[in-house]
Parts: C-alpha cells; sequence; structure tokens
C-alpha cells in the first residue's frame, strides 16, 4: 500500500528532529496545545455524542479557522468521522445519535432549533470517503448543488458555475470533452475530485472531506492533495486522514483524537515534531494506530 | 381407483423387507464384523429398498398414465363401423357415455346396444390391465429386490451406489419445472396450430371482431365464427393500463414514504398491512369489484350525468390496480433500498432536502430496477383472470372509454372453456391459441424485467 | 440565520439566494412528504374498504331465520301399514305435513295463490328436516312435534332488513299478505334468527338458505393435500440438488430462469396445461381433487423451489466444512446437516405457496371443478369444487341471499389464509437465527 511507502519516508525525515520526550502523561485525557484561534470560522465548544448508550465524542472543544485547513488524525473508531459530521449536522440522518454541546458557525448555533440543515449544509459541504458521484453526467453531478440550491438563473450560468467548478478541482481539462458521459466511469481519483468540484460547486464556506484519499492511488492522491491547499485560500477545511504524512503536508494545524477524547491540538509542524502528549506520541511513532 | 394405495402400500412392504434382509446379508458377508464392509449396513439395506420400490414405481407410473388412452383405443376399435364413421366430436361423445357406464354414473338418455357391449368390453379391459399391472409391478419389484440383493460383497460400495441413486432422483425432480414449461408450450402450441389450420393466423392477430358464439351453429352455412382478438388486446390493454394508473404511483409511493418517511413503529405496521393485499385471493377483488366498485362507480357516474357500463372497465382495472399496489411497492422498496447509503449521503452533504434527494438521486439511480418491477406488475395485470372474469363482462368492444364494458383475452379464455364443450371446435382451440398470445407476452415481459432487474443489482453489488 | 457573516462578497450573494429559495423547497418537501403519506393512506383505506365491505355484508349469513313449527305426524300420511320400515319412513311425503302445519297456523288463507305463497315461508329442506327428525326417533309418528326449520331466504333477508318493507309492493319480493302472515309469526315467536350450522355442514344448494361451504371445503382441503404430498418433496429436492450438488453450466442456468419465469406465468395457462395434457392424454378424471392439486402443484412449486433455495443458502458454508471435515459425503452433510436446518425456512415457503394454492381459483375453472356439486366429496377421486370457486359461483347467483353467504364464505376464506400466514410468520420467528 501506499501510504506505508509514505509512512516509511516520513519516519526516516522525522527521526533527527524527534528527540524532545512528550509532557503530557497517557492516563491524561485533557485536550493539550491550542484549541482556540484568534479568528474562527467553526468554534465548537464541549460536543458529546452518544450513539446510543455508546459514548463516541467526549467533551470536545476545538475552532476551525478562516481559510486554514485543519486535519483530523487518530486510531480507526476513534471518533473523527462522528465529529467531522456534528459540523454539518449529517448525524441528523443517523437515527440514534444524540449531539450536544455548542457548535457555532460565524457565531451561530447551528444545533439551534431555527436552524434549518438545508442552508446550513449549503455552507458546510462535506466529501466521502468513498467517490460516490451519482449516477448522472459529469455536467449534472457538478450542478446538482447548484440547481436544488436555485444559485444559477440561466443554463449559461449553471455553464459558468461548472466549468470554473471543475477548474478548481483540477478536473476540466481531462472531462472537458465528456461533460455527458456518466460520472461513475470516470476513475476513482477522478471521481473523488468530481466530488469535490460538486462541493464547491455551491460556494460553501466550509468544506468537510472524511478520508478523501484512502481510495485512491498516490497520483490520484498528490492531485487531490494538491487541490486542497489551492482550495485554502477560498474555503475552510476540515480533512479527516489516516496518512500523518498527509496531514503533515496539506494542513496547517492537526487535532489528534484518541477513543472519543480530543488528545491535542498544535501547529501541524509542532505536532508532529514535538508533540506533547504521550497518547500522540505513540502514535506518531506508530506505536500503536 | 382404489388397488393403487393398496398396491403402494405393497410396494413399502417390500421395499422395508428388502431393507431388512439387505443389512441381514450385509452383516453376514461381512462376518458380523462392521469394519470389514465399504459402508454401513444400512446403506446396504438402502441400496436393496431403493432397487425393490423406484423401478416398480416407475412401472407403476408409467402405466396409470398410459392405461385410459390405451384402453379407450381399444374400445374405439372395438365399435361398430358407423359409430366409428362419425366425426371427433360425435364420437367423444360416444366415449363419455361410455365411460359414464363403466363408472356408474348416470348417462344422458337410454344407452343403445352397441354402447353398453364397447361399455362392457371397456370393463373386461379393464379388470385385465389391474390385474396385469398387480402382477407386472410386483415382479419388477421382486426383480429389482433380488439384483439389489445378489450385489452385496464387503467391498460393495452401497453408499455410493445409494448417493447416485439419491442424486438422480434429485435431478429428476428439479427437471418438472422444465417438463412444466414443456408440456405448457407443447399443449397450447398443438391446439393453436389445430386453430390456425381453422383459422388464418392474421385473421385472429389482426381481426377487429370477436364473436366466437356463432360457431356453436356449425351446421350454418358460412358461418364460422370470428375469431379477430383485436378488441380482446385492446381491451386488456385498457384494464391494464388503469390498473398500472392505479398501482404504479400509489405503489412506488408508498414505498419512498415508508422506506424514507416513516418512522420505524409506522413501517412496521403499514408495510405488513398493505402486503395483506397481496395476500387476498383474486375471487375476493373479483367479488368486491363486482357488487361495490363497479355498482359505486356507475351511480358516482350518473350523478355526473356520465352512461357508465354496470361492467365498466374502470372498475375491473380500478381494483385490478388496488391488488397490485403492495406487489408495485415491495418490488420499488427492494430496488430503492439496494440503493447505495454513499448516493444519499453525498446529496444531503450538499444541502438537499429528502424530496430532492429522492427524485434527483435516488430515483434515477433506481430506475431501472423500479421499470423492471413494474414491468412484472404489467404482467401480472395482463395474466389477472377472475377479477376481470367477475366484473368486466363479455363484451367486446373496441373502445378506449374506461366507462364502458370491455372484455380481456382471460376472460375469453374462461368463457370458452368453463362448460360442457366440444374438445375439436374452433371454439375450444380459440381459447388455446389465446392462451399462446398470454403465454408468450407475459413470458416476454417478465425475461426482459427480470434481466433488467438482475443488470440493476449487479450494479450496486 | 439572520445574520450570516461571509467571508467573500460572491459567497454572500450564494448564501443569500440559498436562503430565498428555502420556503418554496420548504413547501415543496412538504407536498412530497404529503403524497408519499397519502400513497400509504389510500392503499390502506382500500384494504380497509375492502375488508368492511365484504364483513358488513357477511356476518349476518353466519344467522339464519328459522321458524317453529308444530307438525302433526299423522301416522296414515307418513306409514300407513305400520311397517316402520325404513325406505317407508324415507319416502313418505313429509312437505304434505309441513303444509298442513301452516295451513293450521293460517286458517283463513283459502285461495291457490295465497297458499303457493304460504308455503313458500318455509324452505324446501324443511321436509328433510323433519324425515331426518321421524327417522331417527320413529316413536314420534302420531304425535305433534315442534321443530325449528330454516325459512325461505326471502323471510331471512325480510328479517336482516335487506329487504324494504316501504317500497312499492310491485317491486318487492315479498307482498303485502306474506308481510302480514310473517309479523304475525313474528309476534308469536315463532320466527327467529339462529346459528347457521347448515352453512358449516352442508354442501352446495340452489335454495341459498340450504346451501353450505362444506362440500367446497372438502374440495379445497382434499386439493390442498394432494398439492401438499406432491409439490414439497419435489420442491425440496428440486431446490436441494440445485442449491448444493447441481454443476454450474447451461443446463441449470435454464432451469434457474425457467424456474423464475415459471413463478411469474398466469395462473390460468396452468389450467390450460391441466386440461391439455391431465385431462385430455391421462385421462384424469375431470373435477376431481386429484386433479386440481396436480395443477396447483405445477404452479406452486416455483414459490417452494425458491423459497427453499433460500433457506440453503442462507446455511453458513461453515455447518458443510464441519460435517465434510469429519469425513461425511456431500450427500450426508447436506441430508443430515444442512438440510435439518434449512427446514423451518422451507416449510414457510411451502405454507406460503399453499396459501397461495388455497386463494386460486382461474385454473381450477379450465379443469371443471366448477360445476355445481351439491355432495360433499369422499375422496380425491369424488367431483369436487373448492372454497375460491364456490365464492365465484355464489357471487354469480341472482338471489340477494347469496350475497351475504359469498360474503361470508369470502370471511372464511381469508381466515383460513390468515391462519396460515400467522404459523408461516411464527415458524419464521421461532427459527429466525442469526449465523
Ligand atoms: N451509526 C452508528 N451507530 C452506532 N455506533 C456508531 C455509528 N457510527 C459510528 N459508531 C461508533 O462510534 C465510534 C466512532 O466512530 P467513527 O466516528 O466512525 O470513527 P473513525 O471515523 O474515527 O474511525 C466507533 O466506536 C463506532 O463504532
Ligand atoms: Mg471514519
Amino acid at each position: 500500500m501506499s501510504t506505508q511507502g509514505q509512512a516509511m519516508a516520513f519516519k526516516l525525515d522525522a527521526e533527527p528532529v524527534d528527540t524532545q520526550k512528550p509532557t503530557v502523561g497517557r492516563d491524561v485525557r485533557e485536550t493539550v496545545g491550542e484549541v482556540r484561534v484568534a479568528d474562527p470560522r467553526v468554534r465548537c465548544t464541549d460536543v458529546n455524542v452518544h450513539y446510543g448508550d455508546k459514548h463516541a465524542i467526549k467533551n470536545i472543544s476545538l475552532d476551525v479557522g478562516k481559510g486554514e485547513v485543519l486535519a483530523m488524525i487518530g486510531p480507526s473508531g476513534c471518533g473523527k468521522s462522528t465529529f467531522l459530521r456534528c459540523l454539518n449536522r449529517m448525524n441528523d440522518t443517523v437515527r440514534e445519535c444524540r449531539v450536544t454541546g455548542e457548535i457555532l458557525l460565524d457565531g451561530e448555533d447551528i444545533n439551534a432549533s431555527h436552524i434549518d440543515v438545508v442552508p446550513l449544509r449549503a455552507r458546510v459541504a462535506m466529501v466521502f470517503q468513498k467517490p460516490n458521484p451519482f449516477p448522472k453526467s459529469i455536467y449534472e453531478n457538478v450542478a446538482f448543488g447548484p440547481r436544488i440550491h436555485g444559485l444559477c438563473n440561466s443554463k449559461s450560468d449553471l455553464d459558468v458555475v461548472v466549468e470554473s467548478s471543475l477548474r478548481k478541482a483540477n478536473l476540466w481539462d481531462e472531462v472537458k470533452d465528456r461533460l455527458d458521459d456518466v460520472g461513475t466511469g470516470l476513475s476513482g481519483g477522478q471521481q473523488q475530485r468530481l466530488c469535490i468540484a460538486r462541493a464547491i460547486a455551491i460556494e460553501p464556506e466550509v468544506i468537510l472531506m472524511d478520508e478523501p484519499c484512502s481510495a485512491l492511488d498516490p497520483i490520484s492522491t498528490a492531485k487531490v492533495e494538491q487541490l486542497i491547499e489551492e482550495l485554502r485560500q477560498q474555503f475552510s477545511i476540515v480533512i479527516v486522514t489516516h496518512s500523518m504524512q498527509q496531514a503533515a503536508r496539506v494542513s496547517q494545524r492537526t487535532a489528534y483524537f484518541h477513543m472519543g477524547d480530543l488528545i491535542e491540538v498544535s501547529e501541524t509542524d509542532r505536532l508532529f515534531i514535538k508533540p506533547r502528549h504521550q497518547l500522540t506520541e505513540d502514535y506518531i511513532t506508530g506505536r500503536f494506530g | 381407483m382404489t388397488q393403487t394405495p393398496v398396491l403402494l402400500v405393497l410396494l413399502l412392504a417390500l421395499a422395508s423387507a428388502a431393507y431388512y434382509f439387505g443389512c441381514k446379508r450385509a452383516f453376514r458377508v461381512a462376518d458380523g464384523r462392521i469394519r470389514n464392509l465399504h459402508s454401513l449396513p444400512g446403506y446396504y439395506g438402502l441400496y436393496v429398498a431403493l432397487w425393490a420400490a423406484l423401478p416398480a414405481l416407475l412401472v407403476l407410473g408409467v402405466w396409470l398414465a398410459l392405461q385410459g388412452s390405451m384402453i379407450t383405443r381399444m374400445v374405439v376399435a372395438s365399435l361398430p363401423e358407423p359409430i366409428q364413421q362419425l366425426g371427433p366430436d360425435r364420437l367423444n361423445l360416444v366415449i363419455n357415455d361410455i365411460r359414464n357406464l363403466v363408472s356408474g354414473n348416470i348417462v344422458s338418455g337410454e344407452p343403445d346396444a352397441p354402447t353398453l357391449a364397447a361399455a362392457e368390453y371397456y370393463r373386461s379391459l379393464l379388470g385385465t390391465s389391474r390385474g396385469l399391472l398387480f402382477v407386472v409391478v410386483l415382479s419388477v419389484a421382486g426383480l429389482g429386490g433380488w439384483f439389489g440383493y445378489s450385489k452385496i460383497r464387503p467391498q460393495h460400495r452401497a453408499r455410493n451406489g445409494v448417493e447416485r441413486i439419491v442424486n438422480g432422483v434429485l435431478i429428476a425432480c428439479s427437471t418438472v419445472a422444465i417438463l412444466t414449461t414443456v408440456g405448457i408450450v407443447l399443449s397450447v402450441l398443438f391446439e393453436s396450430i389445430r386453430f390456425f389450420q381453422a383459422v388464418p393466423i392474421t385473421e385472429f392477430l389482426f381481426g377487429l371482431e370477436w364473436s366466437p358464439q356463432i360457431a356453436l351453429r356449425a351446421d350454418q352455412a358460412g358461418s364460422s365464427g370470428a375469431f379477430g382478438a383485436v378488441p380482446l388486446f385492446a381491451g386488456t390493454l385498457l384494464i391494464t393500463l388503469i390498473a398500472m394508473t392505479v398501482a404504479v404511483p400509489i405503489g412506488l409511493m408508498s414505498a419512498i414514504y415508508l422506506s424514507e418517511y416513516a418512522s420505524a413503529h409506522v413501517r412496521a405496521i403499514a408495510k405488513p398491512l398493505l402486503e395483506v393485499l397481496a395476500g387476498i385471493p383474486t375471487v375476493v377483488y373479483g367479488f368486491f369489484a363486482a357488487l361495490t366498485v363497479a355498482p359505486f362507480i356507475r351511480d358516482s357516474g350518473s350523478i355526473l350525468g356520465l352512461d357508465v357500463a354496470s361492467e365498466s372497465a374502470l372498475a375491473a382495472g380500478l381494483v385490478m390496480g388496488m391488488m397490485i399496489i403492495p406487489f408495485v411497492s415491495s418490488l420499488s422498496d427492494d430496488v430503492i433500498n439496494s440503493v447505495p447509503q454513499s448516493l444519499r449521503d453525498g446529496a444531503y452533504g450538499m444541502g438537499a432536502t429528502s424530496s430532492e434527494t429522492i427524485r434527483r438521486v435516488i430515483f434515477p439511480a433506481a430506475l431501472p430496477g423500479i421499470v423492471g418491477a413494474v414491468l412484472l406488475a404489467v404482467s401480472r395485470a395482463i395474466g389477472e383472470t377472475m377479477i376481470v372474469v367477475m366484473a368486466a363482462g363479455l363484451a367486446s368492444n373496441l373502445t378506449a372509454n374506461p366507462l364502458e364494458a370491455v372484455t380481456t383475452v382471460t376472460v375469453q379464455i374462461v368463457t370458452l372453456l368453463v362448460g360442457d364443450q366440444e374438445f375439436d371446435s374452433p371454439k375450444t382451440l380459440a381459447a388455446f391459441a389465446l392462451g399462446l398470445v398470454l403465454f408468450i407476452v407475459t413470458l416476454a415481459l417478465n425475461f426482459v424485467a427480470l434481466y433488467i432487474v438482475r443488470k440493476y443489482r449487479e450494479q450496486y453489488d | 440565520m439572520t445574520n450570516p457573516t461571509k467571508a467573500s462578497t460572491e459567497g454572500a450573494s450564494s448564501f443569500a439566494r440559498v436562503q430565498a429559495g428555502m420556503a418554496r423547497r420548504r413547501a415543496a418537501e412538504r407536498r412530497f412528504k404529503l403524497l408519499g403519506r397519502a400513497a400509504v393512506g389510500i392503499g390502506l383505506l382500500f384494504l380497509a374498504v375492502l375488508l368492511t365491505s365484504i364483513v358488513s355484508r357477511g356476518y349476518t349469513a353466519f344467522w339464519q331465520t328459522e321458524m317453529r313449527l308444530d307438525v302433526v305426524l299423522v301416522a296414515d300420511e307418513i306409514d300407513p301399514e305400520g311397517t316402520r320400515l325404513v325406505d317407508t319412513l324415507h319416502k313418505a311425503d313429509y312437505s304434505a305435513l309441513i303444509k298442513q302445519s301452516l295451513r293450521d297456523m293460517f286458517p283463513e288463507v283459502s285461495s291457490r295463490r295465497d297458499r303457493f305463497a304460504l308455503y313458500g315461508l318455509v324452505s324446501n329442506g324443511a321436509a328433510f328436516d323433519l324425515r331426518d327428525r321421524v327417522m331417527a326417533d320413529p316413536s314420534l309418528i302420531g304425535t305433534t312435534v315442534s321443530l325449528w326449520v330454516p325459512a325461505d331466504d326471502d323471510v331471512d333477508m325480510l328479517m336482516k332488513g335487506h329487504i324494504d318493507r316501504e317500497g312499492p309492493e310491485a317491486d318487492r319480493r315479498i307482498k303485502d299478505t306474506t308481510l302480514g302472515w310473517i309479523d304475525q309469526l313474528e309476534a308469536d315467536g315463532r320466527l327467529a334468527l339462529r346459528f347457521n350450522t347448515a352453512f358449516f355442514t352442508k354442501g352446495d344448494s340452489r335454495d341459498p338458505e340450504l346451501a353450505g361451504i362444506r362440500g367446497a371445503l372438502m374440495g379445497t382441503i382434499f386439493t390442498l393435500v394432494v398439492t401438499l404430498a406432491l409439490s414439497f418433496p419435489l420442491g425440496v429436492a428440486a431446490a436441494v440438488y440445485l442449491e448444493e450438488f447441481a454443476p454450474k453450466n447451461r443446463w441449470t442456468d435454464l432451469i434457474e430462469v425457467n424456474i423464475n419465469n415459471l413463478a411469474a406465468v398466469p395462473s390460468i395457462v396452468f389450467g390450460l396445461l391441466g386440461l391439455a395434457v391431465f385431462i385430455n392424454v391421462f385421462g384424469l378424471p375431470r373435477s376431481a381433487p386429484l386433479l386440481g392439486g396436480l395443477v396447483l402443484t405445477l404452479m406452486t412449486l416455483p414459490t417452494i423451489i425458491i423459497a427453499s433455495r433460500a433457506a440453503l443458502k442462507s446455511v453458513p458454508p461453515s455447518i458443510r466444512d464441519a460435517a465434510l471435515g469429519i469425513g461425511a459425503s456431500p450427500m450426508q452433510a447436506t441430508l443430515f446437516h444442512v438440510i435439518p436446518l434449512a427446514l423451518p425456512g422451507m416449510l414457510t415457503g411451502t405454507i406460503i405457496g399453499m396459501a397461495q394454492a388455497l386463494g386460486e381459483t382461474a385454473p381450477l375453472l379450465m379443469i371443471g371443478m366448477v360445476a355445481f356439486i351439491a355432495d360433499v366429496p369422499q375422496g380425491v377421486f369424488d367431483p369436487a369444487t373448492a372454497l375460491p370457486v364456490q365464492i365465484y359461483l355464489w357471487a354469480d347467483s341472482p338471489e340477494r341471499a347469496f350475497v351475504e353467504r359469498t360474503s361470508a364464505a369470502i370471511m372464511v376464506l381469508l381466515a383460513f389464509l390468515a391462519l396460515m400466514n400467522l404459523v408461516a410468520v411464527l415458524l419464521r420467528k421461532r427459527f429466525e437465527r442469526r449465523w
């Protein structure tokens, strides 16, 4: 697997620097590091999530800054996806899921009773782990959002939006001659970029990405990562990833989750070079995960 | 007919005996030590028992199947010349009389001498046949048992032998389905070919007038009835169309509602209740259509100043649609549920509402499967019999007006074949020609529908 | 969200547009959901209307108006010689005695027409009831017995309120004089609604008050026994072969496609097959439950095979592997380990197939199980009809009283179906296994 190859490379790079010992032991589960930023787009305070009896997210507070890429890492099952899905209330679609705590988007509580999830999700769009283009043409896939939200008044407007979204997603050159082909006929990497194009066509403020590259080959992964870097100019991005190298490459800040707890949030360089929590250190040095 | 059970019991007894002696002999040849044997002793017993029972059963079955027609042929051959010269229809009546005499039923009128003689002959043949059957079956059983018995040696692979036989029986059972299809095709095909010798196939398929009753008076000059089936096809189509207009939107929308909106609680109650509609026998729907719906439609029509036939296509179609609702909804439910959750997530993740997700993502994705489901439902509606027999009537109108009475293919098959009829008249044969059309059309629809559904499933597996 | 603070002005405008469209979209959402609810509602409404219409028409059939007569069993009329021979008692003219008893109650009726109408108050079956009573106890001869006999169906309908007393006399099946007698009988306590045992114990009849479902029920039972005896072993054997032993080749593909298609062939076509092959080629007796059973076997076989295969498929391969691993042959593994585990599923499928066969009418019409048969069949070779066919026949009868009997027969049929489905559901619940 490609990620393993990268993991090797990363360790070799990291080892000479990684000398200082963390200051917080394994038994402490309070978040260390900087959960707050100066100019937050999203501000979460004491978020808890339960699936029935299962306490999946425990008292998490975290900010997402404007124009930043926040990476979330952690062993699988630790609640990264669950937390990500809180940010645009995708957990509403899960029957027995219960979310408490405060999540502010631009200062406004998205869980408040008067908030409608539809415009919320138009502001906080989501890209999933497995590419899931609709079984429609490439054009229709990208046009889906603008159409349902009524963002374009005319066909020519729509054409412009579709083209610019596909361009932003670095897909335009590959598909411009076959916009009427079905989206499911593209390669995995192209499908994922199509899904990203589909999300940016509605001009959200935040894009949530749940392991967007885990189903992709290294070349496609590189393209998506480059894309994320470009998109940061316009959107806040929260990305869940299994690959620490990916987190290191694309994000400004990284949050490390462990069994429902947020263990550490730091600037990405710092977290990987000088983790402040023993659990973080264990994870990034591959002692478990 | 009472001897068959007796024979069966005897065969069972023989087989049990064969089992017992087979086991015993297996012990003996093994000098009482089971490990000397290739298989467990029970298998040797079973082996002998199967050899005793199966060939005998086969002979019994074939004999019983052929006995009737053989005897009839011999009796007919013994009848005096003038009777044999009668046309097939009249001859059939004579044969019926003879059969009735033999079984002691009441016959129409006083039987004449040749008939009585023939009945006597019939009876004696039957007696001979039965005696012979007894002897033959029992000797076949004995021979088979002896053969199996003589094969028992320690090295004999009795288990493998038994398993081969069982496997053969299983294969035979699985070919029954094929035989059924072959039987259906042959029976409708042969009679249809005979029909098309009397009535040109083009007239049948494209003729605009259907009045088979005239054919009863065969001696009338030049009148052989009119066998143009277009009014029947049109009537069938009209009723099917009405039924689909009811069933497809309601079935589809309830499937969507129950799988995408309803709470688990509502679904647990509403779904089985809807499925009750599918379990109600069609004759009940027919009664309901004729007695409740048709008068209701006629009365409402007359309030609105419309002239509605008492056996309107609308009543039959409406009730048929009712019957098909659960069929459409459970098929669509399967189809909708097999649309992957990731597509729903994709749409919801960008802020689509439920209805937008359903209409713009799930429905297009499920469309092939839904089309397959609808085709299956259409085939169901075309072949449905009792509702139309009881509510649609016999008037062969060529009309597209749902308020008029029409007739359908299945109604005509029933009408032509129910009651006393001579088997060779074009009237009877016409029923088989209609049956052939019905079979071909429904088969084609099913074939296409199942193909579409299978392809659809594979797409998401 | 009243105060969106947005980063880019372009974004702000797009967000405003989303907000602007929300009212319309929410309305569309509500409409769509309402549509779905309406669809479910209409489906359930259909069911409710169907069932209420049947029950409300039919429940009265379980009661029958009977009339109490005091019949003088005149010895000279029944058995002038006093021999008490069974044959003599059997042949006596009991209807004359009944007529006499009616005349005794209404001595003022004299004209031929009126008398005829008076005799019409009781059913033709009354004489048979009287005969049975006398033959069971010949010592009654010479005495006066008081017995309840079924009233004519018109009287029954009047008592149940299905005939409008107020309508113009010419349109009424019961004229004013007759109405008077009935009122008087009722006032005397001689007319009463009593439980309709005849409905369950008698065969078909042209007189609604004498018609019962026993014959049809027995016909159905014989037919289903034949169907079950043939289709269960055949279906299970075929399923076992196809699922466990069959090689994957053209032939088994053909069988598979064929079974799936057969499951959707209209039932009436199976009737044609029965007529052309079983009657005309093999010469099986028309109208016999044996024949019906054969036809229904072929019809339900695909259902049973498909369900049995699903049951076999749900037995995990580990069971087979375990059996094979300790040296069982594939046949032994299947017979002794897989089939017992799959049996509940197979039985459920079979019950569902039987329920299908129970409600089936059309193919039985083709093979002559539609004749008027008053006798209760005694075996699978006797001419018989079946419960759904009986319903069809009664539904065609013009008498008003047959409408309620048809509905009542439907209620009985539905009760049997409900019972079978209940058993299937319970069986499935009881043996449902999560591997
Ligand atoms: N729909 C659900 N129902 C119940 N439990 C769930 C559901 N989804 C996730 N979980 C549980 O919540 C925990 C966190 O899951 P998730 O957020 O998917 O982890 P990650 O994405 O970090 O691998 C896991 O233990 C998982 O079992
Ligand atoms: Mg995850």
